[in-house]
């Protein structure tokens, strides 16, 4: 549907009500994949790039392959379910998805279906003003990923017109946990941004426990968003899509919105929506049609045979509950707390998705507005432009050293710009790149007295002024000296003596 | 008395994409109807507080620790494939996606 087709959104909800659902997969980063013991691409320090390469017969469902469950992967899952408030079963079990899709050579995949590993749990998901909305949980259950596809012969890569496919099964067998939601009402217009929120939310847990990258673009985390509307009054839910391939924290709350002002529009004119798996176009910031999809599809799902049931003792699921760290929600409040800031200060870290890396270089001994001044300016504008994640540009430990060096009188500001950008561009740390590129501060009062003696012979008719006690003239050698400095001088000195040399 | 019946034979055939000819369906009515039949007579068994297993043994565990093992070299992996494009298995384009 074309943009201008759309209903407008304030009008979508005063017509309709929104019912959201999310099924988020998450992949996790243990050393190897869920049923085999090949290294799992999932974990990047494994660097698995070359096609084909991480894989055994499991992977590829040899003949006489068997899967054994890999006890960190359940470890882990354990974890997720028990961050998401979830109960943990007391016994789960795997079942075979049956599909005919070359993205599994099995033509099954292991995963679970009626005993998942955790179920019925609340998730505290904040707003970006504040206010806390619980999100219902379902499940959350384990699985394997599928291997990756690329299709060829057809004009854009897409599968429509594509003469063969070609597969790469390194992806196949990833551990992954699929978190599915009960049907979310009441969060109305803001329905897009707690789509947002909540995928964020889920986000911050895995990292925060150490089970998942979560790099959306690399697709360690995608977002299933179910969307349907109901008119006002109506009790029974409408008929939802599902909106897949939605790869950002911003293409989640796009794509919520624009399926809400789309079944708006066909609704109001008394059409019906099709139940279907829609396609997010990144790109045109549309859906597309993908498969009719009905709930009695039909996947024939059996106990996996290969497999033993999961059975966590109760000292494990206390171990790990114990090890939680904080909540996010609760996180954030208390490190709003300690670090001293305005809201605004506080949204705007948060917003930028920079919380973790200012905290990490808090941690590491800079002050919370050193750090945050740090990544939310200088290295954000530097990741923009190189269309990169800033943690992914420079550390937190070597922010935290530029800071140190900052308020030791070492760097001014402008040099230490320099500085992040030495790091940035490869050239060592910190340390490494003052020496290299010779930015240290010249601190050594002979040879500023020098330089400001110099400009101030120069400029006879400023020292008049300033010798009358005009000191705001004093900006004009400042700047000559500065200049005559190479910028590695601190201004602040450097006006201190141009007032002292000129009275002299 | 057996659920199976011709239609849920063939309903089974094609989710399992195997061409069955109406002999075939016929013949496999009446086998698979004996099966489920046989399975059935169990059920009278089963009393209420008997839980559902779906293993005879209670067994439980048999985890493996995260540590890497030996993988296929990309030549291994495909040397059972029907073509390739020397490093990714080659398949025809299948109409319809992931699920």
């Amino acid at each position: 549907m074309a943009r201008a087709e759309l209903m407008d959104f304030d009008t979508a909800l005063e017509l309709f009500e929104p019912v959201l659902g999310f099924e988020v997969h998450v992949e996790l980063s243990t050393k190897t994949k869920m049923f085999s013991d090949a290294p799992n691409p999932a974990f990047s320090a494994n660097e698995v790039t070359d096609a084909n390469t991480a894989i055994t017969p499991v992977c590829l469902g040899l003949p006489g392959s068997l899967p054994v469950v890999n006890e960190q992967a359940v470890r882990y899952s354990i974890s997720l379910g028990l961050a998401l408030g979830c109960q943990i079963a007391p016994m789960s079990r795997f079942a075979r998805k049956n599909y005919f899709y070359p993205d599994l050579a099995k033509n099954y995949q292991i995963s679970q279906y009626d005993e998942p590993i955790a179920f019925e749990g609340t998730l505290e998901v904040e707003l970006e003003d504040g206010t806390l909305v619980q999100v219902p949980i379902e499940r959350a259950h384990m699985e394997e990923d599928a291997g990756k596809l690329t299709h060829v012969g057809g004009s854009t890569g897409r599968i429509q017109g594509a003469e063969s496919s070609l597969v790469d099964y390194n992806r196949a067998g990833v551990p992954l946990v699929e978190i599915v939601t009960k049907p979310i009402v009441g969060a109305e217009h803001r329905a897009p941004e707690l789509a947002r929120a909540y995928v964020s939310t889920i986000r911050d847990i895995v990292r925060a426990l150490g089970i998942s990258e979560a790099r959306m673009e690399r697709g360690n985390l995608r977002c299933d968003a179910n969307v349907s509307l109901r008119p006002r009054g109506e009790q029974k839910l409408g008929i939802r899509t599902e909106t897949k391939n939605v790869n950002s924290l911003r293409s989640v709350e796009r794509a919520v919105r624009y399926e809400i002002q789309r079944q708006a529009a066909i609704l109001a004119k008394g059409g019906t929506i099709t139940q279907e798996t829609r396609h997010w176009h990144e790109d045109t910031g549309t859906t597309s049609p993908g498969r009719p999809k009905s709930d009695a599809d039909d996947y024939r799902y059996f106990p996996e045979p290969d497999l033993l049931p999961v059975v966590p003792s109760p000292a494990l699921i206390d171990e790990l509950r114990d090890a939680l760290p904080e909540p996010p929600a609760a996180r954030r409040r208390r490190l709003k707390e300690e670090w001293g800031f305005t809201d605004l200060e506080f949204r705007d870290v948060v917003n930028s998705g920079l919380l973790v890396e200012v905290a990490d270089t808090v941690a590491a001994g800079a002050s919370p507005q050193q750090a945050r001044k740090w990544w939310t300016g200088e290295i954000a504008r530097i990741a923009n432009a190189q269309d990169a994640e800033p943690g992914s540009l420079i550390s937190a430990s070597d922010v935290a050293a530029v800071v140190e060096l900052v308020e030791s009188g070492a760097l001014t500001d402008r040099l230490a710009r320099q500085v992040v950008e030495g790091v940035i561009a490869g050239e060592g740390t910190p340390a490494e790149v003052v020496a290299a590129r010779g930015l240290q501060v010249v601190s050594d009062d002979g040879a500023l007295i020098a330089a400001v003696d110099a400009a101030l012979a120069e400029q006879p008719d400023v020292l008049e002024k300033i010798r009358d006690g005009k000191v705001q003239a004093a900006g004009a050698v400042i700047g000559a000296v500065m200049k005559a400095m190479g910028g590695k001088a601190d201004a602040a000195r450097v006006r201190e003596l141009v007032l002292e040399r000129a009275q002299a | 008395m057996s659920e199976i019946t011709p239609e849920r034979v063939a309903y089974l055939a094609q989710l399992a994409r195997i061409a069955l000819t109406p002999d075939e369906i016929e013949t496999l009515t009446g086998e698979l109807g004996a099966i489920v039949d046989a399975v059935a007579t169990v059920q009278q068994v089963a009393t209420p507080d008997v839980p559902a297993t779906s293993h005879p043994i209670p067994l439980t565990g048999g985890m493996r620790p995260d540590v890497p093992g030996v993988t296929l070299t990309t030549e291994q992996a495909l040397a059972g494939a029907p073509d390739h494009d020397g490093s990714r298995f080659r398949v025809t384009a299948i109409l319809g996606e992931e699920q």
